[in-house]
């Protein structure tokens, strides 16, 4: 299986150590603990272990199953064949992290492709070569934030209308910091208040504005006059994008935005039950060192040929210790793979498509829900693919009527928001079509009848 | 490897050479030797600013490692090279001219007697070996 | 060849994917928000493939060979668990799912809860940490917010070894902690007179990776927890080199107070040239309560024909969430798939072949590499890469083993050893592949006497020789040059 030895290999490996058995190589284990006895279930052969996957998947309905409606921060979209056809090769997915760049410029070509690519998408100079995923990379953001201002300014405005899980991943990076103030997202906000609103909770002591676009209720607004307000104040904005809208929207850097992060799930990875996802994260050229994580760069060898190396690496714990901002080892480079090749086979014309399909068929959606008695959706803002939809009954009873007709309804904005009770936030990609759409529709009519 | 005659040295390698009561502070050629190629150079202070003996004045990074640059003495800053930044190399060319780092009014000469001379600096250096 | 980058092949006018047309009534964009370009590559299908598949050859990886890097576990990566992973139950599951819809991936998680708790003697397990590094940085506020919550908030210092990983110290500063460094001694264990010097109503607790990143067991552990319990503090196992330990001791039996678990490295998830790792974090009983969630528990007992019904929780002291969601699930079931291959037999070999793999080696390689704490190792070891007379350093070693097909140990770690080369076979390389490498080691050793030129200049046959860091560092061209559109 996984251990190759044979008996008369193990005898002779003893023999060359001079031990007379593999238990005299664990003396130095307080007798009392060693080897101890484990209770788990005995070893399965191969075939035994994949049907127990296979029933353990089977008793799941996925997205497979189900016409999905569902996403708040992780979206069902088609991943073409080829791209996980090339992360599967194992020496991209058996590699360690490119230490050694003279056996590594595979991946290291490919980091530094993807840096281009989400600089590209996002108006930004410069991308690291990701977080683990979008929450972290906000995280990291507002800790940069913290140190640009070498931990003098402590207030950090985050809009309410940022992942709630993004907010609660920032809090609890920054605990163990003293001092910090978090404002813009206390229960008393409403929810639905645009970015404007923040303006006044902006001062000379503010480290960072964190907005979303398109928000986490899929409203877009423009930033250009909250850019404004951030940089009188002298303070740094972020916004956490939806990559796939950036296909058709201004970009944050366009904005002004100082860091853009954000989800890079939609970018070719499977929904996979929230992870391993991809946290983006882009900056302006000024800030590069002060971000934490991988950065590729271009370099050139004794002959001058073109490779990639991991630089500005004088950042991270393995050589600042203790002064280092982030301990972040990795990045999430299997990821990051998947995200670079989905970009590239897509390209220009195909992530616009894919970004048009779900702007379109989200409209549909929204008009003929809209157009149900008892239902009221929210179109004030302009939206991207999601939307949020008041209900006449609790959505936890609606998304269980949609489950009995194969329908994954959407997200119940009641867990994050109290006043959004009995508000569902919808979400519409390429991968529903028409029919899913009117499908879901007669489905909700029921619910109103009832 | 390059001692000048008549500066102060501190035991993290830092030199200071007075002029009245402005002592000029950068790293020497030893610290920068050790160091290997400079790539980075961020001043952490800024004209005006209260320094207090001991508290960091720039970040230095080569490919390899990073060092802080502590102040062997306290004071006021009354200039800080930030073009510096521009052109990190000069710590290595020229430690003890272009690559001066921060200026500072001293508030308290006598500590400046904690200090090395030259020979001393020297002596301690041959110390440490590589 | 120097492979040319996806922009500098990008033809104006080609696809990669097409997609259906919309069937939907038309809906204009927002005036004022359409972005003007959109500078992306355009490639047809077949370019993409082409080039990742070039990019993947100059990749060297444990499915081509030997990777002996020190304290990062690069074991085999069994390819069934690419295929249970991706298991449409569970690639196509959405992490905001009815509990109700998602019990198989539940299951699964509550399982491996409970065989983690069991291989390592803890109470309690999280699953949500994404990494290594995570797991640490969850593990110390862990420990501050048990700290704070008893009202013992004089805490504030972490004692680390001089010998710890980097990411240790980083962890600590970040979770608000002065880190104490304390030295090894002589025989590779915790100076313990330094140490026991430091234990004091200061100490939030100790960082300790057991066995040390010099691959030995310490051998004083259980006085050294016994200290840092005495003074109140607690003890955070770094799990780095849990693969030492499967079967053989289990860190909560032995008093630590909190562990991550690498499932990257200890539970065989392919490293993906940096990512996604996995790094869940377990719990002795008085910590429970701090863990990040949510985590995965029974909400109704099964019967003997109904299998229990999951669902999530959220500790009641939980230091909060770490990251989006439950944590990385293709990961875990990777891991699941892997402990469910192994059994606790299997187990107990995977740690003994990797230990005897380890002495095997250093075996082999003690009269050619001065080894500095020479005693019986655990699943890797420390030896110097440089020789009296020689100007041949470890780094020069490591390129030159790469001309002979092998991946370099992992250089200049632990900081403790001048020249290091931290060696880990893992327990998944063959005796005839250890033959080789030892091999190529001692002819290495004897071209660093005889021709140190060639070590110097080495990697030779690598698609790059060694790069200019330097210049890398000051020009810092980070994106490939985007054609104007």
């Amino acid at each position: 299986m996984f251990t190759p030895h044979t008996d008369s290999e193990r005898e002779a490996m003893l023999r060359t150590i001079g031990a007379g058995s593999i238990e005299d190589l664990f003396i130095d284990i307080p007798a009392a603990y060693r080897f101890p006895k484990l209770n788990l279930p005995p070893v399965l052969s191969e075939m035994e272990a994949l049907a127990e996957a296979e029933d353990l998947a089977g008793a799941n309905e996925s997205a497979r199953d189900l016409i999905c409606f569902l996403g708040a921060g992780a979206y069902n979209h088609y991943v073409p064949a080829a791209v996980d056809a090339l992360i599967r090769r194992g020496e991209f997915a058996t590699s360690y992290t490119p230490y050694q760049p003279e056996v590594s410029q595979g991946t290291l070509q490919a980091i530094f492709e993807f840096q281009s690519l989400v600089a590209a998408l996002t108006g930004m100079e410069v991308s690291n070569a990701s977080h683990y995923d979008g929450a972290t990379s906000a995280a990291e953001a507002a800790v940069m934030a913290y140190h640009h201002f070498r931990e003098k300014r402590t207030r950090f405005v985050l809009s309410q209308a940022v992942h709630p899980q993004f907010r609660q991943v920032v809090r609890t990076y920054m605990q163990g910091y003293a001092g910090l103030e978090f404002t813009g997202d206390e229960p008393t906000v409403d929810p639905l208040a645009t970015p404007d609103s923040l303006t006044k909770l902006i001062d000379s002591n503010t480290a960072l504005v964190m907005v979303q676009y398109p928000d986490f209720l899929g409203r877009i607004f423009d930033l250009t006059a909250l850019a404004s307000a951030v940089h009188a104040a002298g303070s740094l904005l972020c916004v956490a994008i939806n990559p796939t809208a950036l296909a058709l929207l201004k970009t944050p850097g366009e904005y002004g935005a100082d860091i853009v992060v954000g989800e890079g799930q939609p970018l070719g990875i499977p929904l996979s039950f929230g992870g391993p996802y991809l946290g983006l994260f882009a900056t302006r050229k000024e800030l590069v060192r002060k971000i934490s994580g991988r950065i590729v760069g271009e370099s050139v060898d004794g002959q001058g040929r073109r490779g990639y190396v991991l630089t500005l690496t004088a950042r991270e714990q393995h050589i600042r210790r203790e002064k280092a901002t982030s301990n972040i080892c990795t990045n999430q480079g299997l990821m990051a793979l998947a995200a670079c090749i989905y970009l590239s086979l897509l390209g220009k014309k195909g992530l616009r498509q894919v970004a048009d399909l779900c702007y379109q068929n989200a409209h549909y959606a929204a008009a003929q829900i809209a157009a149900i008695p008892g239902f009221k959706v929210y179109s004030d803002a302009p939206f991207f693919h999601e939307f949020v939809v008041c209900c006449p009954q609790p959505v936890e009873e609606i998304n269980t009527h949609l489950l009995d007709h194969e329908i994954l309804g959407g997200y119940d904005l009641g867990q994050a928001y109290p006043s959004l009770k009995d508000h569902m936030l919808v979400a519409v990609t390429e991968m529903n079509s028409r029919q899913d759409i009117d499908y879901l529709v007669e489905a909700l009519k029921e619910v109103a009848h009832d | 490897m390059q001692v000048l005659a008549n500066l102060k040295y501190s035991s993290t390698d830092e030199w200071v050479k007075m002029d009245g009561n402005v002592a000029t502070i950068g790293i020497t050629d030893y610290a920068q030797s050790q160091l290997s190629d400079i790539v980075y150079v961020e001043i952490k202070v800024s004209e005006g600013e209260k320094i207090e003996k001991n508290s960091p004045l720039a970040t230095l990074e080569s490919v390899k490692a990073a060092a802080d640059v502590n102040a062997p003495i306290g004071g006021k800053v009354v200039a800080a090279n930030d073009g510096l930044g521009q052109t990190p190399e000069m710590v290595n060319s020229d430690p003890f001219g272009a690559a001066w780092m921060v200026k500072l009014e001293i508030s308290n000469p006598a500590e400046l007697d904690s200090l090395m001379d030259a020979a001393a600096y020297e002596k301690y250096c041959e110390g440490r070996g590589h | 060849m120097t492979e040319p980058t996806i922009y500098e092949m990008s033809s104006p006018g080609r696809e990669g994917v097409t997609y259906p047309l919309a069937d939907v009534p038309y809906t204009p964009l927002p005036e004022g928000f359409e972005r003007a370009t959109l500078p992306l590559p355009e490639l047809a299908e077949v370019d993409v493939v082409r080039h990742f598949t070039h990019l993947s050859r100059l990749n060297y990886s444990i499915d081509g060979g030997f990777y002996p890097l020190g304290s990062c576990t690069m074991k085999y990566n069994p390819k069934i668990n690419e295929e249970t992973a991706r298991l449409p139950g569970f690639a196509f599951s959405h992490p905001l799912q009815p509990v109700e819809t998602v019990q198989g991936n539940l299951a699964l998680m509550y399982q491996l809860q409970e065989w983690l708790k069991e291989i390592s003697g803890f109470a309690a397990v999280s699953l949500q940490p994404a990494a290594g590094a995570q797991g640490e940085f969850t593990g110390v506020m862990i420990i501050r917010a048990y700290h704070k919550w008893r009202g013992d908030a004089g805490r504030v210092k972490m004692i680390i070894p001089d010998s710890a990983h980097g990411t240790n110290p980083a962890t600590s500063a970040m979770s608000g902690m002065q880190v104490v460094s304390i030295p090894t001694d002589v025989n590779g264990n915790l100076d313990m007179e330094a140490f026991k010097s430091l234990c004091g109503a200061d100490i939030a607790g100790i960082m300790i990776t057991n066995p040390n990143t010099l691959g030995l067991f310490d051998q004083h552990i259980l006085e050294v927890i016994e200290a840092v319990h005495d003074c109140g503090g607690l003890v955070y196992g770094d799990g780095a080199n849990l693969n030492a330990l499967l079967g053989i001791c289990r860190p909560g039996d032995l008093g630590f107070d909190v562990m991550h678990f690498n499932l990257h490295k200890t539970f065989s998830t392919p490293h993906g040239g940096g990512g996604p790792g996995s790094g869940p974090v377990g719990v002795a009983r008085h910590l429970v309560e701090f863990l990040p969630g949510p985590i995965v528990k029974i909400s109704e007992e099964g019967t003997d024909e109904i299998p229990p019904l999951y669902g999530w929780t959220m500790p009641e002291k939980s230091i909060g969430r770490v990251k989006s969601f439950a944590g990385q699930f293709g990961m875990l079931v990777r891991a699941y798939t892997y402990i469910n291959m192994h059994g606790p037999e299997g187990l107990r070999k995977v740690s003994e072949y990797a230990v005897l793999n380890a002495n095997y080696l250093l075996a082999r390689l003690r009269d050619t590499y001065h080894v500095p704490y020479d005693r019986t190792c655990m699943h890797e070891f420390v030896v110097e890469g440089r020789w009296e007379g020689s100007p041949v350093r470890a780094l020069d070693v490591s390129k030159r083993l790469m001309d002979y097909n092998f991946h370099p140990p992992t250089n200049y770690f632990p900081l403790i050893v001048h020249e290091a080369l931290m060696i880990e076979p893992t327990e998944t390389e063959s005796k005839q592949t250890l033959d080789e490498f030892v091999d190529a080691m001692v002819k290495i050793a004897g071209e660093a006497h005889d021709q140190p030129e060639l070590l110097q200049q080495a990697p030779h046959i690598t698609p790059v020789g060694r790069l200019d860091e330097v210049k890398t560092a000051r020009e810092l061209v980070l994106c490939c040059a985007i054609p104007n559109q």
